[in-house]
């Protein structure tokens, strides 16, 4: 039962690879939300932050579309970005990480968000007072304070990228090898005869994945927290 | 000789400070009932508050000057703050946040002047602990020991005391009187504490509803209800 086929090998690493590839690029972009989210007063902020969680609320196929008509080879931003820059998303698997970080970058900016508007402002003065200028202010207070609900947010978008269906088979569709990831194996193997052995082994290593995502990310959790009351 | 020279002008909801006063050397206290604005004058002098109009010179050196449009920023201003609740930073060592000022202000590590403050605040063997783990009395020492490593030219002591119950408060005042005799950076020192300040004080400015009402010396304390720590 555990012989898994090289084909299905092939499906559990791109699904790893996109998953990772997603998480880290939205990184910075979430990190950047969230702080401005958190801490700034701008005209349209309840639109932007509407926006941001759009991907939650949205059918993924919805999702899927939009991204296939603007980034897609004859999209506006596709486009653009294959020619100028030979960067293609259309049935890649750059696509399907496109799609799965846009799927997890609502699930990333909220926890990171939520920790930013929890620290305390007045150790940023104090940081201030003994020469830290704004830059420094964030990389040495706010973003080390912040560092539990970076975790969150991190494991939050992996797992969702990881898992990640409608909006990727809608986008990049269903390619072995290239899009296919395991969530997209597994209903293939079920739409045929006989496939129900595959399917199963896949679920497995899909349960296992996604629980060692959280053990690891509640350890380093746990680490973080004792950081700050202990010794 | 004025080493600090303040004259600001600030208005908040319906209260406003209209505050002028010179200090020197040594420790000057800047003494007052709560809500005179004692806090908000020294936040300006800290660069934490701007100024509506004004001016604020250390040693001939502008700070803020609303006619000129200067307003340094507080990173920049090399004015140490010893907060009432410390702040240390929870998620540094005792060690980490006594280097923070020292790193950010890119000065050289100078192991001589560190034995020396830890010495005179009594804080060497707290260095591997987190602040989460310290006393209120230890946190307040660590915190000054912080605010003199970046080596200030002036250091804001904003109501030091007034978090500690009283056997805390007669446990510090021997280290902030030796601290005015020997580390040799003047000092404003907000209070609203006579007895207190009556130990450590060399001057006193006395801040009432926004407004100075007095400039002298100890005397000014005298009349104040003197409970003496």
């Amino acid at each position: 039962m555990f012989d898994l086929t090289p084909d299905e090998w092939i499906a559990i690493g791109l699904s790893l690879k996109i998953a990772v590839v997603a998480t880290l690029v939205a990184l910075p972009f979430g990190v950047a939300m969230a702080w401005l989210l958190a801490r700034k007063d701008f005209w349209g902020k309840s639109l932007l932050d509407g926006f941001v969680h759009l991907p939650l609320v949205l059918p993924p196929v919805v999702t899927g579309y939009l991204l296939l008509i603007s980034f897609g080879r004859r999209g506006a931003i596709g486009g653009f970005l294959a020619d100028h820059f030979g960067i293609v998303f259309s049935f890649r698997w750059t696509g399907a990480a496109l799609a799965c970080g846009i799927m997890g970058f609502p699930l990333l900016v909220r926890p990171i968000r939520l920790a930013i508007e929890a620290i305390d402002r007045r150790l940023e003065d104090a940081a201030a007072t003994l020469g830290a200028d704004r830059l420094r202010i964030f990389l040495t207070v706010t973003l080390p304070l912040a560092l539990p609900g970076l975790i969150a947010g991190i494991v939050l978008c992996f797992a969702k990228a990881l898992g990640e269906f409608g909006a990727t088979i809608t986008f990049v569709s269903n390619i072995p090898g290239e899009t296919q990831t395991i969530s997209a194996a597994i209903y293939t193997f079920t739409q045929i005869p006989g496939g129900d052995a595959a399917a199963g082994r896949l679920v497995l290593v899909a349960i296992a994945i996604a629980l060692l995502a959280l053990v690891v990310s509640e350890w380093l959790a746990r680490r973080a927290g004792r950081r700050f009351h202990g010794e | 000789m004025s080493m600090l020279a303040v004259d600001v002008e600030k208005r908040l909801g319906n209260f406003s400070i209209a505050a002028q006063f010179d200090t020197g050397a040594g420790v000057t206290a800047l003494f007052g009932p709560s809500g005179a604005g004692k806090t908000t004058v020294v936040n300006m002098i800290a660069g934490l508050l701007k100024p509506d109009r004004g001016r604020i010179i250390l040693d001939n050196d502008t700070l803020f000057d609303s006619a000129r449009r200067i307003n340094l920023p507080a990173h920049r201003r090399r004015i140490g703050y010893v907060f009432q609740e410390g702040r240390l930073f929870p998620h540094l060592s005792v060690a980490a946040n006594l280097d923070y000022g020292r790193r950010m202000c890119g000065l050289t590590a100078d192991p001589a002047e560190l034995r020396r403050i830890l010495a005179l605040l009594d804080i060497g063997h707290l260095l591997g602990r987190r602040p989460g783990k310290l006393s209120g009395g230890e946190r307040q020492r660590v915190a000054v020991g912080r605010a003199l490593l970046m080596r200030p030219r002036l250091l804001l002591l904003d109501e030091p005391l007034a978090s500690l119950d009283t056997a805390r408060k007669r446990e510090i005042l021997p280290y902030l009187e030796r601290l005015r005799d020997e580390a040799h950076v003047p000092m404003v020192y907000v209070s609203h504490h006579a007895g207190e300040l009556r130990r450590i004080a060399s001057s006193v400015v006395r801040l009432d509803g926004g407004r100075v009402a007095a400039v002298g010396g100890k005397e000014l304390l005298a009349d104040a209800d003197a409970d003496a720590i």
